[in-house]
């Protein structure tokens, strides 16, 4: 039992936080700082920083760009990039298909793909869900049919995150319609530019445009876009979904709103029940951060701690707590959320506070949403 | 950073559990032991004694074995597990741990030498009617002439203070400021009325009319050692409410596996079982934040463990809510009964959560400062 990190993690620690403060655009990092959006540009420019020096995909194998840390190194990366302000690699890029393709694709596909996407040369899309397939992700229908030496791709994706962006996605497309519904999927990875590819933007509650409809008809992609084994693709797809320990919560970046809500309150920090809101949430928060410091500091033997999954529960519940206390403290100037700097007296802030309340709504839903969650816990860790 | 427990303590834990958890294993033999007096087994604190448990805190030389807080923290977790009624808690690491802070050399090895001997229990008589978990004493006051000191006034609830073989109380001192003193129960001027608390447990009301009290060291202002002491209290009744939540899932947990309504095994319902899910979500909350405030005693960093118990304090009195209550409903009626230990365990909950300071009683001190800092880091 010891509280404080050894002198080499402190260090390195150290080395993050000058990295990040100083290597980092600042126009970049204020953007994230004040909940602004990000362009796509932001996103290359700051993960290509990254990649330069080694910092955006330390998760991978070293031989394609990874870092042989500790778990606990990760985390700490992971929060203080957080803390920074540093917009995170693309998900999609470096914790989904990236780790796929080094684990389960062939020495050609991790030599055309890997470097580019750690790189964010490549910017990926994610091609799961389906309109009939949410949380019962198995039952998706996009058929890929071999046609000669191509697969033939019908069917429809959706809530596919940034695709307007995506210059290649990464499909679970049905290959065998007889066999049972979790063995007939493969892991297809597709050129959006392809002909019969259509993506169609989705609007939504906080009127921004983050998601979008992917269409395929009849789209040719060449048999080598296969990773791994043909109807093998549950198992990768459960392997992206299941492998990181590290990030499943939204720490760092929940601490840091927290923290700047409190100068956002100002005077209001004097009254009783709001300061009792911020300590109880910032002692959930605590919690949360310990229980990830205890996740992580565990699975150097391999084996994740049992507790990671209540990261992601907890974790989303948090972040939204804190984003409805933002619209809280900013009250009636809330309201004013379609209005431009130059129309309105209010704060940033505050105007933006209930299109990011209403975004993280979203946290919840995806990436096995808190009742699959509640599910995973009850089954596997209680034996109910 | 380090989470694990190295293999002393591990063997400590065992060995603990050997005792206790297996004086206890049947629920009906802590039954039977809390319905009458002194509510708890003499003869297993003595073994408890003898295992060395009872001076685990305290230095060699005052008769102890100078082992920390991650080692106190064990015994109290393992005690909490099952709802063992001895008094470790408010005799060895309160009142015990008051004498080893402000006592002279020759009161510690006395004291603490009988208390880690098993020959005296101790019990801090602190609380008075009409107050609500502060660190210094009001309406029992301390009189001095010349050398000779004399207390009056009520404490109440005092925690095995009819069993107590010796006090240490609080008083208010003339020249202002809370000075302790150690006072002999069987001395004139000292009545007390013993009763059960609604977990089994024991407390007293100490009345005091001008009852002997000899100072605990200079006799001076204590109010910051009892602060100090108290807070280490807080976190170790963490501990041991976090033993009590782990066994309370575990059996909640085994009661929806074998239980059937319906024709069917509850487990078949998700309502229940997501139910479950929450109270793991709980209890790991908790003890993230217990081990945490642990681990700060344990680096013996003054400044943070007054916050580092607040902290824990308020996590450990929200999931005990949690944990306590959904372990009652959804066992059903059963857990209403006295005989089945579920819904004790809930009642004993509610006593830790209420004798150093509930959980809105902490959230209230974490709000006060809660502006001070930007943000906490629990690293540095
Ligand atoms: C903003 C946003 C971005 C997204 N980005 C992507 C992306 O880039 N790529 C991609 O592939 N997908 C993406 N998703 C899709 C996301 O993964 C799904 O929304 C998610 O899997 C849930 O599926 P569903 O929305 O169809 O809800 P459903 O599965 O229909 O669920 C409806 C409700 O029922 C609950 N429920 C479902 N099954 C159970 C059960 N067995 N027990 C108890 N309760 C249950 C759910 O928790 C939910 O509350 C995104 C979603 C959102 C909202």
């Amino acid at each position: 039992m010891q509280l404080e990190l050894s002198a080499e993690d402190a260090a390195f620690r150290e080395e993050m936080r000058t990295f990040f403060t100083t290597k980092i655009p600042q126009e970049i990092r204020d953007k994230v700082a004040e909940r602004r959006e990000l362009t796509k540009d932001d996103i290359v420019t700051s993960q290509r920083i990254l990649n330069e020096h080694g910092l955006a995909v330390p998760n991978w194998p070293v031989e394609w760009g990874g870092q042989d840390w500790s778990p606990l190194r990760r985390h700490i990366w992971h929060e203080e990039m957080q803390r920074a302000c540093v917009p995170l690699p693309l998900a999609f890029n470096a914790s989904m298909v990236g780790p796929v393709i080094a684990q389960f694709g062939s020495q050609e596909l991790k030599e055309r793909f890997l470097p580019k996407t750690a790189n964010l040369d490549i910017w990926w899309s994610q091609g799961f869900s389906e309109p009939d397939a949410g949380s019962d992700l198995a039952s998706l229908r996009t058929t890929a049919v071999l046609d000669g030496d191509e697969f033939v791709v019908n069917g429809q994706k959706t809530w596919t995150t940034l695709g307007q962006h995506g210059d290649w996605i990464f499909n679970l497309v049905r290959t065998d319609p007889e066999a049972k519904k979790q063995r007939g999927i493969s892991f297809l990875l597709i050129d959006m530019t392809s002909p019969g590819v259509t993506v169609r933007p989705i609007e939504l509650i906080d009127g921004g445009h983050e998601v979008n409809e992917v269409w395929f008809e009849d789209v040719r992609v060449p048999q080598d876009n296969l990773v791994g084994e043909l109807n093998a693709g549950w198992d990768y797809a459960k392997f992206l979904l299941g492998n990181e320990r590290v990030g499943v919560a939204p720490v760092g970046a929940t601490k840091r709103v927290l923290a700047q809500a409190k100068e956002y309150a100002g005077d209001q920090l004097q009254d009783p029940l709001t300061a009792a809101r911020f300590a109880e949430l910032e002692n959930e928060l605590l919690a949360l951060e310990l229980t990830a410091l205890r996740v992580v500091a565990h699975s150097a033997d391999g084996k994740p701690h049992p507790a990671s999954s209540v990261l992601k529960l907890k974790g989303t519940e948090l972040q939204q707590a804190v984003s409805e206390l933002v619209v809280d403290l900013a009250g009636p100037a809330s309201l004013a959320s379609g209005a431009g700097d130059d129309d309105s007296d209010l704060p940033g802030w505050a105007r933006r506070a209930t299109p990011v309340y209403l975004n993280l709504r979203k946290a919840s839903i995806y990436g096995g949403s808190n009742e699959i969650q509640r599910q995973i816990i009850a089954k596997t860790i209680l034996g109910l | 950073m380090d989470f694990t427990y190295d293999d002393e303590q591990q063997a400590l834990r065992e060995a603990v559990r050997g005792l206790v958890g297996k004086a206890y294993a049947d629920f009906e033999t802590r039954r039977r032991t809390v319905a009458e007096d002194p509510g708890f087994d003499e003869g297993l604190w003595q073994r408890l004694a003898e295992m060395g448990v009872l001076g685990l805190p305290f230095h060699e030389e005052d008769g102890g074995s100078g082992a920390g807080p991650v080692e106190v923290a064990i015994v109290a977790e393992e005690m909490g597990r099952v709802l063992a009624p001895e008094p470790f808690l408010t005799s060895v690491v309160l009142a015990g741990g008051l004498v080893a802070a402000a006592g002279f050399a020759d009161q510690r090895a006395e004291v603490l030498g009988a208390l880690s001997g098993g020959e005296s229990v101790l019990a801090f008589a602190h609380a008075e009617p009409g107050t609500r978990w502060t660190d210094d004493a009001t309406s029992v006051t301390a009189t001095n002439s010349g050398d000779t000191w004399t207390l009056s006034g009520t404490k109440e609830p005092v925690p095995h203070g009819a069993r107590a073989d010796l006090l240490v109380v609080s008083a208010a001192l003339p020249d202002g400021g809370t000075g302790l003193f150690l006072v002999d129960p069987t001395a004139d001027g000292v009545t007390r009325n013993g009763y059960a608390t609604h977990d089994g447990g024991r407390a007293a009301r100490v009345v005091l009319d001008d009852a002997a009290g000899v100072p605990l060291g200079d006799g001076g202002d204590a109010t910051a050692t009892i602060a100090t002491v108290l807070d280490i209290g807080r976190v170790m009744a963490c501990n041991e409410a976090i033993g009590a939540m782990e066994f309370q899932l575990r059996g909640t947990t085994e009661y929806l596996k074998s239980r059937k309504q319906f024709g069917v095994t509850l487990n078949t319902f998700q309502a229940l079982n997501f139910r479950a899910a929450e109270m793991y979500v709980s209890l790991e909350m908790a003890k993230s934040l217990t081990t945490w405030a642990t681990m700060v005693l344990d680096a013996g960093k003054p400044d943070q463990m007054a916050v580092a118990a607040s902290r824990a304090a308020v996590g450990v009195s929200r999931a005990g809510r949690h944990i306590g209550q959904e372990a009652i409903q959804l066992h059903g009626g059963i857990a209403m009964t006295a005989e089945y230990s579920i819904g004790s365990y809930t009642s004993h909950l509610t006593a830790l959560d209420h004798l150093l300071g509930d959980g809105d009683h902490h959230l209230r001190v974490l709000a006060a400062s809660v502006g001070d800092h930007e943000e906490f880091d629990p690293l540095s």
